[in-house]
């Protein structure tokens, strides 16, 4: 239907465009302006095709894109009346206007206060009742409830990629993540660097990863599909140039994808990583065969000072740290 | 000698930037020339830089604030330029650690240098006129203030031709500005200017609450203070309660800068995560700080063009009050994607969205105020209208981000650039801008051009909307905020949108200036000569424009809310009285000058390492304090003979007036 829409549109806009209706002043005074318009239709189109949250392809991101219409609906009960008001007052009491009613010692009516305390209070309240339900569903540390099993994936920001680590498969890849569809994803994220976030927009919530840290995310995508993931927290100089390629494939394109990057001739031992780690921009994309079976505690270690140092038991997020491997030298 | 100062500091092999520094210094010697040219040193010395009369500090405060909001703008342009070019092949012109200190200082610059100046000085015109006060409580400590301001306003200056401004971002979230990430001293010049200059807000905000407190003029129950009093009185109780957050934060994040501690490192037990906590504990409560004085003047604006009482005051009150406790349990929502877990985010989410109610309320009261009125679309009142419509939907775009569901997608992404420019834009800029055309004959006697002003209008509202719907939109096709390049050239239209309208919005801008030259031109034939050109309704308009040095020859009596249209109802506004008195005022001082050039000292030296120079400027600061204490003859007398001279010279131009009206 929208399709349709701007067909006829853009089907327009080069007819006027062009001239060929006849050219009458009016549409002579308008032709610069409407030779722009096929610019603005194609941004106009362009649009609302990128709108990334708005065609969410998995449950997280789809749950988001309801509260947000719903939220917008909401407000809009309150908005627009304020929109109308804003005009329509000035408008109607406007000093020349002398017919119009002039009460300059009106200034209380218990009428007009009791709704206008109640209107937002009444949308306040049905948007806390949305919101209640949607962000305990919506718990990034919540599992997403599927028949398959999840895919453990263990992410890791540096300056300026993001390493990606799976315990199960005993693979790790950079600045690219592949991932069967319609496979629930864990993502246990840390930072070997400063405070960065993780965040596929078309696959919903993002989460920021943290030195010494770890957060989690559950994602799922319901659909094959190639989306972009981005670190969306300032991290320095290579910030903007920290994206990567997030991959979903069928289960045997997954598994075709595990088969290869195991013939990889790298091995991300704790060497290679700690070379990895080095400042770089533009880190292609690398897979590694096999990894350092306790490379992520190892960074989460890192900044971690002392052996003694115990985790807080009351802290959920950070796991169990100190750790035993090779490679506990401070940096 | 000159710590980690040296010639390599001067980045004499950027041409943008150096381009930058001699511009400013050519404008800066300009101005130095012309002053010695018309020989007006003695004239700034003696009226202006050593003043303490709280108009005077207005003044100045606002005038810094207009610079600075030209140096804000112009990294603004220069965002938008890089961003509508830096895609796919293209860099742009500004590679990221540059393009990195421009959103840096833009933001620094904007909140601390442009909004919290021109707040505080709309509050020094206006508020000790509003409740019948001669002067602030402590009116050295209010030149004090301005000059620490003005010293944290030297340091970023000084920041752009010696050494670098932060990279990190106006919040500076560790651990990218512990020292390991950020060795430079970019991060210094942003501690210490925000250190100084707020400095310089807390004692404006401890003389204002005094002031509020205990200079009323008789009659004038907490209930009777006009609503812009009442705005400030709560913006000072916030800053009273916030800043001191953000001093000891920053202060804490000095210590690990400077001695190696670890309170917010990635190692040795410092939390990153506790710095985001403080600095929000202060920040969000800042929003408010920088918006309230601004809904006081849109209120004050709002009853005075539409000839009518303001709707709900009480509840107008109420609101005020509940949104300045409020703003201390809503700090979380600038870092729900931290994993703080569904309960807490739940907590400050619905928190958020409660603290929308008052503020709707507002909204509703003022236009109720216009309902039943006579509205004259001044420009004030134009403001006031972009303000209502724009702020609905930067409000609702707000509500939106508190919901957490939404702001795990929409977090840190242009959407936020866009919404929270959609609040403080209209809600704090505007609100400035119809405080300066409404107070601006009060305070300078002489009204601005409406022609020019209500250009300046059009420019920024429809300038204002090309430049950041585009921005919502990119949020919503998944573009963060602060990149210096990216990938995706669906992204690229919108960003030039956005550029198109940042220079609309310049043009609105250089309406301002234009409106300025043109009104001081004007003068003459334009002259407030009675002191209430609007038909004002508090006691601000009872006074002379400009006022007398004592505001008040004698100070009124308040028998209602709206006391100088009840005083004009009743016969009495312009009543004389039967002899004058003499009247105390403070004496100018340089000292709060010298303690300003003592702390810009002091924060250069602290930057760069020069320990004698921190000795040095320290001891010199508690020096001309214990001098200044030990001064006991800071007042002089007015003798009643000059005051009834200055007050007749005021009812001599009465009657001219009245004349010119007749005639």
């Amino acid at each position: 239907m929208s399709l349709l829409w701007m067909t006829a549109l853009s089907i327009l806009i080069l007819v006027l465009a062009t001239g060929k209706t006849g050219e009458d002043t009016a549409v002579r005074k308008l032709k610069p302006f409407l030779r722009m318009l096929p610019l603005v239709g194609a941004i106009f189109t362009a649009g609302c095709s990128d709108m990334v949250l708005l065609h969410p392809k998995g449950p997280i991101g789809e749950t988001e894109r309801y509260v947000i219409l719903v939220a917008f609906a909401l407000m809009l009960l309150v908005v627009i009346p304020v929109i109308i008001m804003v005009f329509w007052f000035p408008w109607k009491y406007r000093a020349a206007n002398t017919k119009a009613d002039y009460a300059p010692k009106w200034n209380f009516s218990a009428k007009i206060e009791s709704v206008i305390w109640l209107i937002p209070l009444v949308i306040v309240t049905s948007l806390a009742v949305l919101v209640w339900s949607t962000t305990y569903h919506l718990d990034p540390y919540k599992p997403i409830a599927s028949e398959a099993k999840p895919l453990r994936i263990e992410a890791v920001s540096l300056d300026w990629k993001w390493l990606f680590i799976y315990p199960d498969q005993n693979i790790a890849v950079v600045n690219q993540l592949v991932f069967p569809a319609n496979v629930p994803l864990h993502f246990t994220i840390t930072s070997d660097t400063v405070m960065t976030a993780f965040f596929i927009p078309q696959l919903g919530s993002q989460i920021y990863a943290m030195p010494g840290m770890q957060t989690q995310l559950h994602l799922l995508a319901n659909e094959p599909g190639t989306f972009t993931g981005q670190n969306q927290q300032l991290s320095g100089e290579g910030y903007a140039y920290m994206h990567f390629q997030a991959m979903a494939v069928s289960p045997d394109e997954f598994n075709t994808w595990v088969d290869t990057s195991r013939t990889s001739p790298d091995k991300l031992d704790l060497q290679r990583y700690l070379k990895l780690a080095e400042p770089t921009n533009g880190y292609p994309v690398t897979t590694y065969s096999a990894v350092s079976p306790e490379l992520f505690r190892y960074i989460l270690g890192r900044h971690r000072t002392t052996e003694t140092e115990k985790p807080d038991p009351m802290d959920n997020k950070t796991g169990t740290i100190p750790m035993t491997t090779a490679g506990q030298e401070e940096k | 000698m000159f710590g980690k100062l040296s010639l390599a500091a001067i980045p004499y092999e950027d041409p943008l930037v150096m381009g930058a520094v001699a511009g400013s210094i050519l404008v800066g010697l300009v101005i130095l020339g012309l002053i010695t040219y018309y020989r007006k040193w003695t004239w700034l010395w003696t009226e202006w830089l050593t003043s303490v009369d709280h108009k005077r500090i207005g003044i100045m405060y606002v005038v810094l604030a207009l610079v600075m909001l030209l140096r804000g703008f112009t990294d603004a342009i220069m965002m938008r330029a890089q961003q509508a070019i830096a895609v796919g092949m293209s860099h742009g012109y500004l590679p990221p650690d540059h393009f990195n200190q421009i959103f840096s200082a833009h933001g620094t610059i904007m909140i601390i240098f442009v909004a919290m100046p021109f707040m505080s000085g709309l509050m020094n015109i206006v508020v000790p006129q509003q409740i019948g006060a001669r002067d602030v409580a402590f009116p050295y400590l209010n030149s004090l203030s301005f000059w620490l301001t003005s010293a944290g306003v030297m340091l970023v200056m000084v920041s752009l031709g010696v050494g670098d401004f932060s990279k990190a971002g106006w919040s500076g979230y560790p651990p990218l500005t512990e020292m390991q990430f950020s060795p430079d001293s970019g991060v210094d010049y942003w501690l210490w200017s925000l250190q100084i200059a707020g400095l310089g807000s807390l004692l404006t905000a401890v003389n204002f609450i005094v002031t509020i407190l205990k200079m009323r003029a008789p009659g004038m129950t907490l209930m009777r203070m006009p609503i812009f009093t009442w705005n400030t009185l709560c913006s000072s109780i916030l800053i009273l309660f916030s800043f001191p957050v953000l001093t000891a934060s920053l202060f804490l994040l000095t210590l690990d800068r400077y001695l190696g501690m670890h309170f917010f490192t990635t190692s040795h037990g410092g939390s990153p995560m506790m710095f985001v906590n403080l600095f929000w504990i202060w920040g969000h409560p800042e929003v408010y700080i920088v918006i309230l004085p601004a809904f006081g003047a849109f209120s004050e604006v709002t009853a005075t063009f539409c000839k009518k009482r303001l709707f709900g005051y009480v509840s107008m009150v109420y609101a005020t009050a509940a949104i300045t406790v409020m703003s201390f349990a809503v700090w979380l929502h600038h870092f729900f994607t931290m994993g703080a877990g569904p309960n807490v985010n739940l907590f400050f989410g619905i928190a958020t969205m409660i603290i929308a109610i008052p503020t709707g309320v507002k909204i509703f009261n003022w236009l109720f105020t216009m309902y039943r009125g006579r509205v004259r679309l001044s420009v004030p009142m134009f403001w006031t209208l972009g303000f209502i419509s724009t702020f609905a939907v930067g409000g609702m775009t707000g509500v939106l981000l508190a919901a957490p569901p939404a702001d795990f997608v929409l977090h840190n992404s242009l959407f936020l650039i866009a919404h929270f420019h959609n609040v403080l834009i209209p809600g704090a800029l505007f609100g400035y801008l119809a405080g300066y055309a409404y107070w601006f004959p009060k305070a300078i006697g002489f009204p601005l051009n409406e022609k020019w002003g209500k250009r300046a209008f059009w420019f920024w509202l429809i300038g204002f909307y090309i430049a950041f719907v585009p921005l919502y939109i990119l949020g919503f096709m998944g573009m963060p905020r602060r990149l210096a390049h990216y990938d995706n050239p669906a992204w690229q239209p919108f960003l030039i949108i956005a550029a198109m309208g940042s220079i609309i919005l310049f043009l609105g801008v250089v309406c301002q200036l234009i409106q300025l030259i043109v009104s001081i031109k004007e003068r003459q034939a334009n002259r407030d000569l009675t002191g209430d050109p609007w038909d004002g309704r508090t006691l601000e308009w009872a006074t002379a424009s400009p006022p007398a040095v004592y505001n008040f020859a004698t100070i009124p009596v308040v028998e209602d809310l709206d006391a100088f249209m009840d005083m004009k109802e009743k016969g009495i506004a312009y009543k004389r009285p039967k002899a004058y008195k003499d009247i105390h005022m403070p004496k100018n001082t340089a000292c709060g000058l010298y303690n300003g050039l003592q702390a810009f000292f002091f924060g250069f030296a602290m930057i760069w390492h020069i320990w004698w120079l921190v000795i040095a400027s320290g001891l010199a600061i508690i020096a001309t304090v214990i001098a200044r204490a030990a001064d006991d003859h800071s007042h002089y007398v007015v003798p009643a003979a000059e005051v009834e001279s200055i007050e007749n010279e005021r009812f001599r131009r009465f009657a001219a007036a009245a004349d010119q009206q007749t005639n």
